[in-house]
């Protein structure tokens, strides 16, 4: 290690010494302070790892797969280095590393898990070679940020091809985007996918990020489609198609609260302790990394099986006698899979909606019209709005049908909060969709009246 | 009394929640009785210019954009072209309102021909205007979200939709948003538009309907939403643009 790293790790240190005396949470800025120091600092950090790093990237599930192989790594005997907080730039990547490092930048673990933003792949990959990298989907996703979809996997597929031939790639081949992005890769890919024929969206797929074949523009076919533009899918154009898939789930089970995913080719189901559709995806993704490491799948299920959801997806609060269902939204295809595993099981719903345009949410609110409102606002019995743009959402809701009784706007966190709690009876449950900055402020409020820790605590 | 509404390559020009515009315009004419039929035009379709009274045409990636392009090229172009002659209306949001012009020039490569519907000629610019866009139309304010490098310049036979207070609008330089010619819209804001410019959904669905119906006269609403998230959006646009 250089003088000019180890004073950067030194520095890091010393910023996130200093804020957790402070008692806040350290998730980025000391990462900030290290990079500032030495870019190259996580490079040479993750460089000296037993068994190499993780990147999960992939627009929505990114966090969820991440922890859950976080678990996986751990039920084979190893030590993760992991940014669990939900800060995945590279400033985050950094002050994970920091966090699990001594004061000479050595690392305490032996393989890292980074959960890395889409648009932060090429960045990340210039700084360090990864064993392994994840890319679970890519959807239109906070656009004033990422521009378009294409743009950006041709901007992914490019970083890729830079990749020396001993990374191995794990790509979800169901997604005609993210399949693609290996093709300049030298090394070795993993393609996971749903082969579950009765696996079909159950709200109908008005979102159009590529239904033209990215290599040929003709228009796509789909023997189905599973969420938005992941399915089963094929050119009829020039012949490409879903590449074969290593790791298959032959059958999909979703109950109320969990699924069982059958693998091709094993015996005992991976039990998926979170409720979903998308969740089960996660759990293939995590399965298939796993086997990318020489990790064996039953080892990978067992740690799957005992899975604790992650902040802020589908997480349950008890507040007042009534559970708060926690649920992030970031665009509209994580809308739809939301709602899809709230329809589900039926209803009707209380929620608590909360939208905000901070840069973390996505400046533009568009995309509240791309997502299905209307299949959720029969199933909704009363839905309280709140947030900076509190007023979109009501607007939203009554375009999607809602009746104006069932809808109210309420300004201010912790009345907002109230209100909801108060429409739900003892015993009851409220649905909380909300953005980024909103559920942070949501929870803010919540810990201050008593219900939740604080994240970075878990 | 009925309306047809065409969404024009809704799987490649629905881009940043455009969808809603559509869905504002059925919503909005159905509360009042009126009955309502949308169909899709997918590239490849043929366009018959006689069905639809509205247009809706929407923002795409470069990659959708290019295939519609093509497909304008040919008969649907004519087609599109004979509807707008004979009466129909038309919202066109950013790539759909660049192309409803003489033709978009990137920075490198050939110009891109449009449709010539709207006297309006757009080049890219180098630098993207992404943020809140806030203006004044005569009939209303106008409140939206843009997101387009491409600068869009006025012809005599447009006039602009509104005037700039926050944001970029058509080009960044003339303070103009927008292009009104004849019954057809176009603008750069998304948001979506339609639903929280209540005056401008109104008033295409007035010219809509006179194409089959004669002149009407839309029975008000309840705009209470509506203008509440506009003015919210407009303190935004004006606090954080």
């Amino acid at each position: 290690m250089t003088l000019r790293t180890a004073a950067a790790v030194a520095a890091g240190k010393l910023a996130r010494a200093g804020l957790q005396t402070l008692g806040r949470g350290a998730t980025a800025l000391p990462g900030l302070v290290t990079l500032a120091l030495d870019p190259g600092a996580i490079g040479a950090m993750t460089a000296s790892l037993e068994h190499g790093a993780v990147i999960v990237s992939g627009t929505n599930g990114k966090t969820t797969t991440s922890r859950m192989l976080a678990d996986v790594v751990r039920a084979a005997g190893w030590a993760p280095i992991h940014n669990r907080s939900g800060s995945n730039l590279d400033r985050g990547i950094a002050a994970a590393l920091l966090a699990g490092s001594d004061w000479a930048g050595r690392p305490e673990g032996n393989v890292a898990i980074f959960e890395v933003d889409e648009a932060s792949i090429p960045r990340v990959l210039a700084r360090i070679e990864p064993r392994v990298v994840l890319v679970t989907n890519l959807f239109r996703d906070q656009l004033d940020r990422y521009f378009e979809v294409d743009q950006l996997a041709r901007r992914i597929a490019a970083s890729f091809a830079g990749l020396p031939e001993a990374t191995t790639l794990v790509l979800n081949a169901d997604d005609p985007i993210v399949a693609r992005l290996a093709e300049g890769h030298r090394g070795r890919t993993l393609f996971f996918g749903v082969d579950d024929p009765t696996v079909g969206g159950l709200v109908p797929q008005s979102i159009s990020d590529a239904t033209h074949c990215p290599r040929c523009d003709t228009r796509l076919r789909y023997a189905r489609v599973i969420l938005a533009h992941v399915g089963e899918w094929s050119c009829p154009g020039c012949g490409l198609a879903r590449p074969a898939r290593d790791v298959s789930a032959a059958a999909v089970e979703l109950l109320r609260d969990r699924s069982r995913v059958r693998l091709a080719g094993a015996v005992d189901p991976v039990e998926v302790p979170v409720a979903g559709l998308y969740n089960a995806y996660n759990a293939l993704a995590a399965v298939a990394v796993a086997e990318a490491l020489g990790i064996g799948a039953a080892t990978a299920a067992r740690a799957i099986a005992s899975f604790r959801p992650a902040f802020g997806r589908l997480e349950v609060v008890e507040a007042e006698g009534r559970r708060l269902r926690i649920v992030l939204v970031k665009n509209p295809a994580g809308f739809n899979a939301a709602i899809g595993a709230l329809l589900e099981q039926g209803g009707p719903h209380r929620l608590l909606a909360a939208l905000n345009d901070r840069d973390a949410d996505g400046r533009d609110v568009s995309w509240i019209w791309d997502a299905d409102f209307e299949a959720l606002a029969p199933a909704v019995e009363h839905a309280v709005a709140t947030g900076l743009r509190a007023r979109d959402l009501a607007l939203r809701f009554k375009y999607a049908g809602l009746p104006r009784e069932r809808t109210e706007v309420v300004d201010g966190w912790a009345a907002a909060i109230r209100r909801a709690i108060g429409l739900a009876p003892q015993g009851g449950e409220v649905v909380v969709v909300t953005t980024y900055t909103a559920m942070l402020a949501l929870r803010d409020t919540l810990a201050r009246l008593g219900h939740v820790r604080q994240f970075w605590e878990d | 009394m009925d309306l047809r509404i065409c969404h024009l390559y809704p799987d490649l020009m629905c881009i940043y929640g455009d969808r809603g515009n559509v869905i504002t315009l059925a919503r909005r004419a159905r509360w009042r009785g009126i009955e309502v039929e949308e169909r899709a035009l997918n590239a490849g379709d043929a366009l018959d210019p006689a069905w639809a009274d509205l247009y809706f045409f929407g923002g795409g990636q470069d990659q959708g954009q290019d295939v519609v392009s093509r497909d304008l090229d040919g008969p649907n172009g004519d087609a599109l072209r004979r509807a707008f002659a004979s009466g129909a209306s038309a919202l066109a949001v950013c790539g759909g309102y660049q192309l409803l012009g003489h033709e978009y020039l990137p920075a490198g490569g050939p110009p891109i021909p449009g449709l010539g519907a709207i006297d309006v000629t757009t080049r890219a610019g180098k630098v993207r205007f992404v943020g809140n866009l806030l203006a004044q139309a005569a009939q209303g304010t106008l409140i939206g979200f843009e997101n387009h490098s491409g600068h869009t310049y006025l012809g005599p036979k447009a006039k602009p939709l509104a005037t700039v207070l926050v944001g970029r609008g058509n080009n960044g330089e003339d303070e103009t948003e927008g292009a009104v010619q004849g019954r057809i819209v176009g603008t750069y804001c998304h948001g979506s538009v339609l639903p929280k410019n209540p005056w401008l959904a109104d008033m295409l669905l007035a010219w809509a309907l006179e194409r089959r119906h004669g002149p009407v006269t839309l029975a008000p609403l309840d705009d209470g939403e509506e203008l509440a998230a506009q003015q919210a959006a407009a303190e935004v646009a004006r606090t954080r643009p």
